[in-house]
This record gives structure tokens, C-alpha cells and sequence, in this order.
């Protein structure tokens, strides 16, 4: 991955459209890089802090492991919504959750150009 | 390490088959950990541990016990459960080897992943177990001043 300047949260929300469902005053956070996946222990092992977690997972495990791993915030793709205790939770770790109508490889596609394409030798 | 001395140490219980309360220990080590000024490396390291050993206990023991134990150069999680045990631990230590069930799988877990980040993000890792009976693991985080 290249060493890249970070995009904060608001920017993404901005400019892919994102509802924001959780962590409305959390937004200022950078977004360092990303990581799509489903499975927990993947983006457990994976993921690094300041991700944008993009999933389609929306059960309240999530935070837990978006807090534990420091990331930026989680992204659930395809308009699908967050389980209301996913929303409590989040509150109460202040992880934001932002909500997309878009796919996964869409998402990711143009996360990815916004903050490693600003960078002409990213690819 | 026996004796060593410990900085602080603690003890939390895991329901087995608690998904919605599945990370809250993981969680607590973490916060515990940050308030005493641990280096955030090593925290991570161990959450990662902590997780993957609460969820294994939700998920496969019907339950456990996670110790923490800091001392001035490391950080010990201990856990012991009462649950299916592990028959063929080289098996299970395989990465996409997973018994977990549709139940589990449709959440996300049970991906055959946690075993080999526990082993991946301890320095030093021991596992034992007896089937029928419960599973034990022993993770070992270096952490500098």
C-alpha cells in the first residue's frame, strides 16, 4: 500500500453520497486506507487502524470489531440497514456507520480512488 | 513468570452462545490495557487475541474463563473453557478449517481464521485440549515502555 495522505470521514460521506446512521459528530476522523470483507476474523486479521471497513454484515458483532481494531468507521453496502442493536452500540463505542446504496466493488472502487488515486504512482 | 511480578491481573467470564455480547471482554482488556498506558501496538495484538479466544468461547464451550495478566514487559491471556474441545488441534490450526455451524457462518464467524490470528499475533502461543471436555489457550504479547 503507498504511503498516502488521509481523506477524512465527511469528505467520503460528501462525495459517495453516505447516509450516516451512527457517529454524526465522529466524522472529522481520517480515513488512512480500506478493507472490504464479511468474515470477522479476516478483517480481524487484516484490517488495519483507520480503515474503512466496507461489509454487508449489519449485526452488532461489527463494532466490536471495528472498535478493537481502531478503524475509521464501517460502510454497509447494497442499502442494507444496521440491526437497531448495532446502532446502540456503535453510539456507545463512537464508531460512525454510514450506509451506502451502492455495492461492495463499487464503494471500494471509488474509496480506492480517492485516496490511493490521488497518488499518480498508486497503481 | 511464575515469578515475575504482575502489574495488574484480572479474571472475566464468557457465556457460551452469547453472540450479542460476543467482543465485550476483548473489549474491556482493551480499554484496561489503554489506561495503563500500554503502547497501542500491543494493545491491539492483544485485543485481536482476546477477541478470537471470547468468540471461540461463544461459540464452541458452553463456558470459559479469560485471564489477563500484565507484567512489566508482558501481557498474558489465559483461557479456559468447558466445551467440545478440540480433537485434531493441527487440523483446526489451519486456516478455513472451521466445525461452526450455518448459524454461526451466517454472521460472519466461523471462518476458520481465529486460531491462526491468535497464532499470528501472539509471541508466544500454547494450546491444549481434551474433546468433550474444553480447550485451553495461553497467549504471550511482548510490550516495551
Amino acid at each position: 500500500m503507498t504511503e498516502t495522505s488521509p481523506i477524512d470521514l465527511s469528505t467520503l460521506v460528501r462525495l459517495l453520497r453516505l447516509q450516516v446512521r451512527s457517529g454524526a459528530d465522529r466524522l472529522d476522523r481520517p480515513v488512512r486506507g480500506g478493507y472490504v470483507g464479511d468474515l470477522l476474523s479476516d478483517v480481524m486479521g487484516n484490517s488495519r487502524e483507520g480503515d474503512l471497513w466496507i461489509t454487508r454484515q449489519v449485526h452488532p458483532n461489527i463494532v466490536a470489531v471495528a472498535s478493537l481494531k481502531d478503524l475509521a468507521a464501517i460502510v454497509l453496502v447494497n442499502g442494507s440497514e444496521p440491526a437497531p442493536e448495532t446502532l446502540t452500540k456503535a453510539a456507545a463505542e463512537g464508531i460512525p456507520v454510514l450506509l451506502a446504496e451502492e455495492s461492495a466493488f463499487a464503494v471500494a472502487g471509488k474509496v480506492y480512488a480517492l485516496i490511493a488515486g490521488a497518488v499518480p504512482t498508486a497503481i | 513468570m511464575a515469578d515475575e511480578p504482575l502489574i495488574y491481573e484480572n479474571q472475566f467470564n464468557v457465556q457460551g452462545g452469547n453472540f450479542n455480547d460476543a467482543g465485550k471482554v476483548a473489549s474491556h482488556i482493551k480499554a484496561i490495557l489503554k489506561g495503563f498506558g500500554i503502547p497501542s501496538e500491543a494493545v491491539r495484538k492483544t485485543a485481536l487475541v482476546a477477541y478470537e479466544s471470547e468468540i471461540n468461547i461463544v461459540s464452541y464451550a458452553r463456558k470459559g474463563v479469560i485471564h489477563l495478566r500484565l507484567a512489566p514487559d508482558q501481557i498474558v491471556i489465559e483461557t479456559i473453557d468447558e466445551g467440545s474441545g478440540i480433537a485434531d488441534i493441527e487440523l483446526a490450526m489451519q486456516e478455513g478449517y472451521s466445525t461452526a455451524t450455518d448459524k454461526i457462518r451466517e454472521m460472519g464467524f466461523g471462518a476458520g481464521m481465529g486460531l491462526a490470528n491468535i497464532r499470528n499475533f501472539s509471541d508466544i502461543f500454547q494450546i491444549s485440549s481434551e474433546p468433550g471436555k474444553g480447550t485451553s489457550l495461553k497467549m504471550i504479547i511482548k510490550w516495551q515502555p
